[in-house]
Parts: C-alpha cells; structure tokens; sequence
C-alpha cells in the first residue's frame, strides 16, 4: 500500500509479460500508459484549480464566488465546459487555417511536454534525463511561439500588437527565470531533477537560496502571464490579446493552457526551492511523496491566485524595466555570490548549520543591498497634496457648502 | 530495426521541412516550417546519445532564433501581395548547382571508409564537457563571450531609430 | 541493428545543399537568411554524428558545436538588424532592389 504506484506498474508488467508481449513492448506500453494518465491528471486538476480559482476570487473581492451550480458551485467548471464544448467556431475571414488551428494545440502541448520530467516520489518519475533543468526552458520556450503564431495567423491588428508586446515581455522574462534557477543547480551540482530534490534534503532551498526564489517567483509570473503581468490579455487594452479571434474550444485550450502552466509553475516552485517530493517519511513510504509534491504545489499555487487577486496591471515599460534593470542584475549578481560562497565554504568544508546561515544571509544582504540601490535610483515623486475643503460628491437634499 | 524506422521518420520531418522552407511562396510559413527543420535536427541529436546539444538546439534556435526571424519578418512586411515571386532569375542554375553538390558530397561521404571506434557514450557529459570549456578551450569560451557582447552592442545600435540624431551624435 | 556514420553524414549533406539552394534562390533576404541557418544546422549535425562515432569520450565535437550556435545566434541578431534597418531606408527587402549604395 505504501508503494501504491510501483505497485499497480509491476502487476500490469507481469500481465503482459504473461501474455507473451516482448520486453520492449511491454515497456512502451507501461510507459505510454503513464504520460497519458499525467495528462489526465494534469486535466482533471485543472478542473478543480478553475473552481478554486474563482471561489477564492470571490471571496478576495468580498462576493461570493459561483455558487449556483450545485453545493457551494461545484460543478461550475463541468457547466462551464459543456458550453465552451457547444460553441460555434467563428473562423476569422482571411485567417491562415493551418496556423490558425495550430496554436492553441502547441500551446497546450508545451505545457504538458514539462510534466514529463517531474518526480512525483523517489521512484515514480518520467524522464531522469541529465539536463533535465534545460529540458524545461526549451520546452516552455514553444508556448511563445504558439502566441505568435495564434497573434498572425488570427488576421486581426489587435491580436497583433497583443501578440508582440506579451512575446517582447515573455522573451525578456527568461533571463532572470533561468539564471535563477541556475542557482539550485549550482547548489546540487547537477542538472537531474531527482539530483535537485535529493540535495534538499535536510535543509529546503528556499531557506538556502530565498532570492533565487523570490526572483524565480516574480519571473515564473510573468512568464505565466498573471497579474500583476497579464498583459497577454489585457481585457481593458486589447479586447482579448492575441486570443481575441479564437472561440469554443480553440479558446478552451488557450483557457486551460493558462491554468496549467500555473500549476506548473507552482510544481516547478516546488521542485527546485521548496523540496519536491520531500517530507516526513516520503522516502519509505513513496505515496507520501506523491501527495506532500501535490499538496505544495497547491500552496503555491494559492500564493500565486493571492498575489494575482490583491495587485494591479504594470504598465509594459514599468514592466520592461523592471526586468533589464532590476531582475537580471539581481540575478546574475546573486549567482555569482552563491558560486564563491559554495566554492569557498566547499574549500573550509565547514558544518551545514553555518553553510546554511552564511548563504541566508548572504542572499538577505544581496536583496537589502538592491533594494536599496533600485530605491536610491528612482525619481522623488512630486505627491498632490490635496487641499482642505476638496468638493466632495453630496448626496441630493442635503446641504451643498 | 526501429532504429532505422525512427531514423527514416525523423529525417523525412527534417528534409520536409528544409524543402519547404526553400520554396514556400510566404515567407512567414517559411519560418513556421524552419522551426519544424530545428525540431528534426534536435531529434537528430538525441539519437546520435547527445541530450544535452538536443536541447540547446531547441533553447536557441526554436527559443531565440525562430522568434528573432518571425519578429523581423513581422516588421518588414510591405503589402500581402500574393504575386511576389519568391525566386529569382537563376534558381534553375542554384538548383543543378545544389544538385550536383549534393551528389558529390553524398557519394563522397557514403563511400569513405570511416575509422568508427565502438566506444560507448560517457555518462556524464555535463561535467565532461565544463572541465574541457574551463580547461582546454578556455580561450575560445571568452572569445565567444566577448563576440556575444559585440553583437548585441552592434544589433541594438543599428537597429536603433534615427531620428534623436543630433542627441546620438554627442 | 545501429544506425552507419554514413547515413547521418548523408542526412547533413542533404541538408547543406538544400540551404545552399534557399541562400542562391531567394530574393527575400530574411529567407537568405534562413538558408544559411539550414546550412549551419547541417554542420552541427555532421560534428555531433563524427564525435559521437569516433571519439566519444574527448568532448571536442560538442564543445565546437556549442561554439557553432554562439556563432550562429550572433550573427541572426546582427544580419536581422541590419535587414530591419535597410528596410527603413529603402522600404524593401528584397535583395535584387538593393544594388545601389545611394539611390
């Protein structure tokens, strides 16, 4: 019961040996069983985030949420879905029908294409590939194409500039993400996810490494596209960005690619700075691994809905600076200290209690010093200093001063 | 036997694609089937046992190049006049000429005999490889790094708007 | 059975030729562009196939092939500078209209 995963594998691998299939087909059918079931799960979970996501909007913006369909709203995604399966495809006139119909497609697929290589517990993963960290920015780098693509081919100037202006932010937004991650790389001294998580295991990376992480955070959500960064979409700008033409389920799965590379952005949170699979007794009993990496990525992805919920739109240029002056020094400066430090520490080989305190401090010294800096930099805003007796909206049959 | 199977599949998308590239009237669906070549050529990679330049091909060429060439021809468009013909006057001679490269070059090469050596893969290329970088080619490594500096210095003033050319100019 | 040296080589030259066809063909000069980027890829794949078939364990083949992207990426984002700046002047790019140094 503890190994539960492993478990059903061996029986199935048994059956089909049994019935006389070949090693390497049994192989391939086990493993091609496995990525379909993550791309049920992925979907399943997706279900449940858009509920979650609009019942804790509600609550945020004191309303309730959807809470018609069913107890407490329920099943509002499956109603949801059902329209968004009856709807009528509206083909743009003059819209190029390969690419056109391509893009949502891609977009999805380079979402799921990075649940290949999660560790979901100490022996039930996809793909240990070595360079598995690169793996994950290459394959994040087709969603940006997908936008472009869906931007053109939707025949449409709105789409366009949409289009342009969330690619000049995704590109830009790469930079800090992957020299952030650079540094849990650097920490464990491989590429291989499992690696990662292993070297995690007394001490989290978000205790070694926390401005890595918050750089990593901020980054993460911009690349995903939500608020304060959501000018993919910017329904008060563009009418709907670059999936302003799309409709019915070809708007489902840009829909459903949104909340997915949410939650993976909140799996890769967990992966390279909060543990992974990592807690009490995950290593011998490997179900508990399965649900501790579940149950994180939830946090997470809570945290991300909170942040998204309580700020408003950046301007693209605030944006745009805020990453080429701010996050990409930030980042690269944070690297190269946690590489002396590791290097130096390596040489004195000195306890992990006192690693662990210096790197901390370290990082904490590095945010206090650019925060300080970024401060120091920007203009003295002139406030409006309103006066005393400003109008004041009066309510009719009242007196008027 | 699956190997030359998945060999033959992959060089089909690879080839295809190249062709299209060459030959495709629009030259946005060039790019698009450019990408659909870089895919191939990361395959390639991963069967030749090196995961590590797969996935660079995709990080830069599909990441970066792809989208820096769809940019561009995003921003040089003229008019969507359908009757731009795309060759010029000597594709026949730049046909024969890629021909008879091609024949050469592939009798050339299939009937060489190669000293191949069975030596299996190492395991850990990664680590191979940066101890080489930092060690034996470390010349080139800051070279590279010095010519990316350049060519981004060198982009963005050429690409950059004329018309602050008094203030450009102090 | 593994797959000859010979047929990855012949796969490279394929590729090649068919980039040196888009470069002598086209008249865009973003496609010319793209050729050349066929051209290198077709040169990445012959140092992977000869250090993966020869020498293994020395990482030489990769290591020039990481060289061959650095270059490669240098140059697209120089040349597509210089094509967007022409297209400014000139409002065209097409190769054959750009044959004069001052119009």
């Amino acid at each position: 019961m503890a190994d539960l995963i492993n478990l059903i594998e061996n029986w199935l691998e048994k059956l089909m040996l049994g019935w006389g299939a070949s090693q390497e087909l049994t192989l391939f059918i086990l493993q091609a069983l496995g990525s379909v079931l993550v791309v049920i799960i992925c979907f399943v979970i997706v279900i449940a985030l858009i509920w979650v996501e609009r019942k804790l909007a509600g609550r945020i913006q004191d309303r309730f949420g959807p809470n018609r369909a069913g107890p407490f709203g329920i099943f509002q995604s499956f109603a949801d879905i059902i329209k968004i399966f009856t709807k009528e495809y509206i083909t743009p006139e003059g819209a190029e029908k390969g690419f056109y119909n391509v893009a949502p497609v891609l977009a999805i697929a380079s979402v799921l294409a990075i649940w290949a290589v999660f560790p979901f517990a100490i022996n039930v993963l996809g793909a240990d590939i070595h360079v598995g960290v690169l793996y994950i920015v290459a394959v994040g780098s087709f969603g940006i194409l997908a936008i472009l693509m869906a931007g053109w081919s939707s025949n449409n100037r709105y789409s366009l500039l949409g289009a342009s202006r969330s690619v000049a932010m995704l590109i830009s937004y790469e930079i800090p993400m992957v020299v952030s991650l650079l540094v849990p790389v650097l920490l464990a001294h491989s590429m291989k996810l499992s690696d990662i998580i292993s070297a995690q295991h007394p001490w989290w990376n978000l205790i070694v490494a926390p401005l890595a992480a918050l750089v990593f955070l901020i980054s993460s959500m911009a690349e995903i596209g939500k608020a304060p960064f959501d000018l993919l979409e910017a329904e008060s700008e563009l009418v709907a960005g670059y999936h302003t033409e799309y409709s019915g389920m070809k708007f489902g799965m840009f829909y459903v690619a949104e909340f997915l590379h949410q939650y993976t952005g909140g799996a890769l949170i967990t992966i390279f700075f909060l543990g992974g699979w990592g807690g009490p007794l995950a290593v011998q009993w490997p179900i508990l691994g399965f649900i501790y990496f579940h149950f994180k990525t939830f946090l997470v992805y809570l945290v991300i809905s909170w942040i998204r919920l309580s700020l408003p739109r950046i301007r693209i240029d605030a944006m745009l600076n805020l990453n080429w002056k701010f996050l990409i020094p930030v980042s690269f400066i944070n690297l190269i200290a946690v590489a002396i430090a590791d290097r130096v520490m390596l040489e004195f080989s000195v306890d992990k209690w006192i690693y662990v305190g210096i790197m901390f401090g370290l990082n904490i010294f590095i945010l206090l010093v650019s925060l300080f800096l970024a401060g120091k930099a920007s203009p003295e805003v002139e406030r409006e200093t309103f006066p005393a007796n400003r109008p004041v909206a009066v309510p009719p049959g009242a007196e008027s001063k | 036997m699956v190997s030359v199977l998945v060999f033959a599949a992959i060089s089909l998308v690879t080839l295809g694609g190249a062709i299209a590239v060459v030959t495709n009237k629009n030259v946005l669906h060039s790019a698009y089937f450019l990408v659909l070549a870089f895919v191939g050529v990361a395959s390639v990679y991963v069967l030749l046992e090196a995961p590590f330049i797969a996935v660079i091909q995709v990080l830069i060429y599909i990441g970066a190049i792809a989208i820096l060439i769809i940019f561009a021809i995003m921003l040089t468009r003229r008019l969507m006049s359908k009757d731009l013909e795309e060759r010029n006057q000597q594709w026949i001679w730049a046909a024969l000429g890629a021909l008879l490269l091609f024949g050469v070059l592939g009798w050339l090469v299939y009937s060489a005999n190669w000293p191949v050596s069975e030596i299996a893969v190492p395991k850990e290329q990664i680590t191979l490889m940066g101890e080489e970088l930092l060690s034996t080619y470390v010349v080139p490594f800051e070279i590279a790094s010095v010519l990316l500096l350049a060519a981004l210095v060198g982009s963005i003033l050429i690409g950059r708007e004329k018309d602050q050319e008094s203030r450009s100019a102090e | 059975m593994s797959i000859p040296l010979s047929w990855f080589l012949v796969l490279a030259a394929a590729l090649f030729s068919i980039g040196l066809y888009g470069v002598l063909s086209r008249r865009n000069a973003i496609g010319i562009l793209m050729g050349i980027e066929l051209m290198l890829n077709a040169v990445n794949i012959n140092l992977v196939a000869f250090w993966r078939y020869i020498d293994p364990i020395k990482m030489t083949g990769q290591i020039f092939t990481i060289f061959v992207f650095t270059v490669a990426a240098a140059e697209v984002a120089v040349g597509l500078a210089l094509v967007i700046a022409i297209y400014r002047n000139r409002d065209t790019v097409v190769v054959e209209e750009i044959d004069l140094l001052k119009e």
